[in-house]
């Protein structure tokens, strides 16, 4: 009898949840910035205004990375969301693993999302993940050094000119490295920023026939220029600093420059984090004089489901809560204009408010100017700009950026780095089968 | 055995003594003090740190971030679970080997050391699809029984050097008074065997709170311990010294003080045998 | 005194430990043979259910041509036999200074243990960021505050520096075994000797050491096993850059970052003969003094 009591209430249960009006528990996994650390804060906001609860499973990074990658690669269900990148995206929604993101409710207004972040998180014009927000990379340099050293910078420098500033405002004795970029190894890493150096100087990963192209002169000088360059006015054991350890030293004021992600922009901005908070501006991503392309890539931390989840409409209503204009004007009204979710939709840089946000402007052109299916000079066989969409580029754009880390740390030369860099891709690619 | 030794010699040993336990205790100390710090403060030379305001700002961070006590619980769960399992199965075992030895037995208890090496990461994939199949993903079930497999060989092992060192003829004597097996262990090779089994279950519970690739790479919400919760405090966006101390101090303060409180039982037992 | 009934008794009690064990080792075990014989690229599409194609040795013999390998089982070497070396070494001297008569003897073990107890991640995100950071770490204000150069730990000193992580966290362990042995030390042999004019070298190595030896056996074997498979200190600290990527780690790489579960199943191979020859090597020498 009570065993039918508990079927009855079961099926009862699916038949409710089946129509999505049910109150469900849905676990989602996240990496550990900043911005979705404070979109765990506004879940209450979710939860009153659908019903559904949250689980999070927040980690770092790479042990994000390696748990999303190893549950979605064997259906293991274990999560109803994952936050993933633009890297991910097309390759899983390619496969078939998430959940077309091609019904949303028309006040999500889809059309709203930058079309570069729609067209990275796309698979043949079908949207597998709703961006939480968007970047691409510009030059933050401290106004305050730059005056000093009598100096303006243009709004699009070039390399010279960036060393040049960074030899002019390079002041050891106070402290102040000239220039900081990252040369931490990892693909999403100093992977990525060399990856996207290599682009202004017009060298590029593979050519039209998937052949490694780090035996090409454009490779060499784009490498040499940037070990050069940090090893005259760089920081000190600048072959461990990423993104984390970059912003800290700028957030200390001991960059005059950084080159890294837009979002940065809020961070070395906002008073209560950094000591230059009111003297620093804005630039366009450097290249070489001549060359066409710019150094600045495009990125975009995303939200997409798993396809075989069971709640998979909970989710659809947990990304559009999260991805909306409403969440953005949820942060704006608690936090300030300069905390949302930037990068994502294309409303957010027409509001008046938001426009007067120093790097509002900056930003935008940035991610304008990125085009993923031309990331370089020549005509490549793959989409991204720091990286390749291939599953094996993660693995070995690790293995070259921990060669290339190596001579950042004076363990070997350029050309033994690029040396090993190529046969070490080659191989790869030979075992993949192209 | 008392050894007379002058009280300068004394005074040498100890201020010598001293100096080096502080020295490898200060990296467990330097954390404690970083936690009560500011962000802005715990980057400043150590000097500067020391008389800098103390704070408990992070650890109200950290407990509003995120969810300590479920962690917390998985972790006590999942260690003292996994233990006691291993001691159900282990005894036996370890019994078996240390008063009825055949030639086999060392040959079985190395074998079962050996299964110890086999890499965790190489055999993630099957394990993971194995724990699909099973429904035992981020289960603490699950959990328990794969923290057990991988410390049941020291535990066997720990037990059966223990049990080596009772003498037979006990045993033999309980047996002529009519003691079938299951009194003859309840009864005379437990006693005898306790200081042994604690500083085995405390090793145990020790190694399975700090196992940190099966609990974080088979878990989500639901069974995640603290290796999971420390995951998420590892290098996030912005200066997080504070906030990674604070975090640390929570996920080993309870290992920590238990291991303290316990450290002559587990000093007394860890010697696997080594000593005769 | 073993009669029939008892060993029968004996092998129905040693059973549920055998089998589980043998579970625990066979199905993964076997698992990862058949893969390393596989096409397996999970995010080409690949999956169990659709069928593997046969390769042969392929993976095999991919894995050990890469030029990665050699240096990972020379880093594996270096990264255990450091840590063996640093922590018997200062393990004996500590137990032996433990040993001594002093004040507040129970504190100083207190003190002296308490590494054993911490997380390896945790270890290692501490020694990272809070110590070795070139810039905000500890030893980098301490090398400024005397005017030297802050050294870069982990990237110009990196295997020395995961030595110097992982010997922390396991020399309390070794410590410990030490002490114990020390204890039951024959004082009245040493005196003798002394008496009969041994210098304390002399002592040292002909009582002293051949009584630890059965010790330094077992924390040679038991630290081996957890060493071979070091992972989360390389993780966290380096990724296996600047020469830190052992066997285990570039297994990782091929299965996870890679994700070609094939090759990686075949560097697992490797890495369980290269387990075992170290097994069979420690136990030739672990067994004839286990049994002493």
């Amino acid at each position: 009898m009570k065993l039918k009591k508990t079927l009855f209430a079961a099926s009862a249960m699916a038949l409710v949840t089946s129509t999505g009006a049910f109150a469900e528990t849905i676990t989602i996994a996240t990496v550990n910035n900043g911005d979705m650390i404070r979109m765990q804060g506004y879940t209450d906001d979710f939860t009153a205004k659908t019903g559904h609860e949250v689980e999070w499973v927040t980690l770092e990074e790479n042990v994000l990375r390696q748990r999303v990658t190893t549950d979605i690669s064997t259906k293991g269900g274990q999560f109803d969301i994952m936050t993933i990148g633009m890297y991910e995206t097309p390759i899983w929604g390619a496969n078939g693993w998430l959940v077309p993101l091609d019904d949303l409710s028309a006040e999500y207004d889809v059309d709203d999302i930058l079309p570069a972040m729609r067209d990275g998180l796309s698979h043949d014009g079908t949207l597998y993940a709703a961006p939480f927000y968007g970047e691409s990379s510009m030059v933050m340099y401290r106004t305050d050094l730059m005056e000093k050293a009598g100096l303006e910078m243009p709004d699009a420098p070039t390399w010279e000119f960036i060393r040049e500033a960074a030899a002019a405002m390079d002041d050891p004795e106070n402290d102040i490295n000239g220039i900081c970029l990252r040369g931490k190894a990892g693909w999403g890493e100093g992977g990525a920023f060399i990856t996207v150096t290599g682009n202004s100087f017009g060298a590029r990963w593979f050519d039209e026939d998937w052949n490694a192209q780090f035996d090409q002169p454009e490779w060499k000088e784009a490498l040499t220029f940037f070990v050069n360059l940090m090893n005259d006015y760089g920081p000190q054991g600048y072959a461990t600093n990423g993104f984390n350890e970059n912003l800290s030293l700028f957030q200390q004021g001991k960059c005059g420059m950084w080159i890294d992600a837009t979002v940065a922009a809020s961070f070395v901005t906002n008073p209560d984090e950094s000591a230059v908070a009111d003297s620093v501006g804005f630039a366009l991503a450097p290249n070489k004089d001549g060359v066409e392309k710019r150094s600045n890539w495009l990125w975009a931390w995303a939200l997409a489901i798993p396809a075989g989840t069971q709640k998979e409409g909970a989710a659809k209503a947990f990304i559009e809560w999260a991805t909306s204009k409403d969440y953005i004007e949820l942060v704006a009204a608690n936090e300030g204009w300069a905390n949302v979710p930037p990068g994502a939709r294309t409303s957010l840089y027409e509001t008046a408010e938001y426009q007067e946000v120093p790097f509002a402007k900056m930003t935008l052109d940035s991610i304008r100017a990125a085009d993923p299916t031309n990331p370089t000079v020549d005509p490549v066989p793959y989409v991204g700009i720091q990286f390749v969409a291939i599953p094996e580029f993660a693995g070995i754009a690790t293995e070259v950026s921990q060669e290339f880390s190596a001579v950042y740390a004076g363990q070997q030369s350029v050309d033994e780095a690029l040396e090993k860099a190529q046969a070490l891709t080659t191989d790869a690619m030979e075992a993949a089968g192209y | 055995m008392a050894r007379a030794v002058t009280t300068r010699r004394k005074a040498l040993n100890t201020a010598i003594a001293w100096a080096i336990g502080l020295l490898i205790f200060f990296p467990i100390l330097w954390i404690i003090i970083m936690s009560f710090k500011s962000e802005g403060d715990a980057i400043k030379a150590p000097l500067d740190v020391l008389t800098s305001a103390w704070t408990f700002e992070n650890y109200g961070v950290v407990q509003e971030r995120s969810n300590y006590s479920r962690h917390f619980f998985n972790s006590v769960l999942l260690a003292f679970g996994s233990t006691l399992l291993g001691l159900i199965v282990a005894v036996p075992a370890a019994w078996a080997m240390a008063f009825v030895p055949s030639k086999r037995t060392k040959d079985i208890l190395l074998w079962m050391l050996s299964t110890k090496m086999l890499p965790a990461v190489g055999v993630l994939y099957p394990i993971y699809l194995l724990f699909i199949q099973l429904g035992l993903l981020d289960s603490r079930a699950g959990l328990v029984i794969v923290l057990m497999l991988i410390n049941l060989p020291i535990i066997v092992w720990m037990l059966y050097t223990y049990f080596r060192e009772i003498p037979g003829e006990i045993l033999e004597a309980a047996r002529m008074d009519g003691a079938n097996l299951r009194k003859e262990i309840l009864y005379v090779l437990t006693p005898m065997a306790i200081p042994g089994m604690a500083s085995t279950v405390l090793l145990n519970i020790i190694l399975a709170w700090n196992e940190a690739f099966w609990t974080l790479n088979l878990t989500a919400a639901k069974a995640a311990p603290l290796t999971a919760f420390i995951a998420s405090y590892s290098s996030p966006e912005g200066l997080f010294y504070a906030k990674l101390s604070a975090a640390s101090v929570m996920a080993i303060a309870p290992i920590l003080v238990m291991g303290w409180f316990s450290q002559k039982q587990l000093v007394r037992g860890l010697t696997f045998g080594a000593v005769k | 005194m073993a009669t029939q009934h008892s060993r029968s008794a004996a092998r129905l009690m040693m059973a549920p430990a055998v089998v589980l064990l043998l579970g625990w080792m066979l199905i993964p075990l076997s698992m990862t043979v058949f893969f390393s014989f596989k096409k397996f690229l999970p995010m080409r599409g690949d999956s169990m259910a659709n069928g593997l194609d046969w390769v042969g040795f392929d993976n095999y013999a991919r894995f050990i041509s890469s030029s990665a390998f050699w240096p990972s089982v020379q880093a594996t070497l270096v990264l255990v036999g450091g840590v063996l070396l640093v922590t018997i070494v200062l393990g004996v001297a500590l137990a032996m200074l433990l040993d001594q008569p002093m004040w507040g003897q129970g504190v100083v073990r207190i003190l002296v243990i308490a590494p054993f107890f911490v997380m390896p991640t945790v270890s290692a995100l501490v020694w990272k960021n809070l110590f070795m950071d070139p810039v905000n770490g500890f030893f980098a204000h301490v090398w400024r505050s005397v005017g030297a150069t802050p050294i870069e730990w982990l990237s110009q000193a990196s295997l020395p520096s995961l030595v110097l992580i992982v010997s922390w966290q396991w020399l309390p362990f070794a410590t410990l075994i030490l002490l114990t042995a020390f204890q039951s030390l024959d004082q009245e042999q040493l005196e003798a000797a002394e008496m009969d004019g041994a210098r304390w070298p002399q002592r040292f190595v002909f009582i002293v050491l051949p009584h630890l030896s059965r010790a330094i056996t077992v924390v040679l074997l038991i630290q081996t096993i957890f060493l071979l498979s070091i992972f989360a200190e390389i993780f966290v600290t380096t990724q296996g850059s600047f020469g830190t990527k052992t066997l285990t780690y570039l297994i990782y790489q091929r299965v996870l970052e890679s994700q070609n579960v094939g090759l990686g199943s075949a560097g697992g191979v490797y890495a369980i003969i290269l387990a075992n020859i170290v097994a069979i090597f420690l136990m030739r020498i672990v067994g004839k003094n286990l049994d002493a």
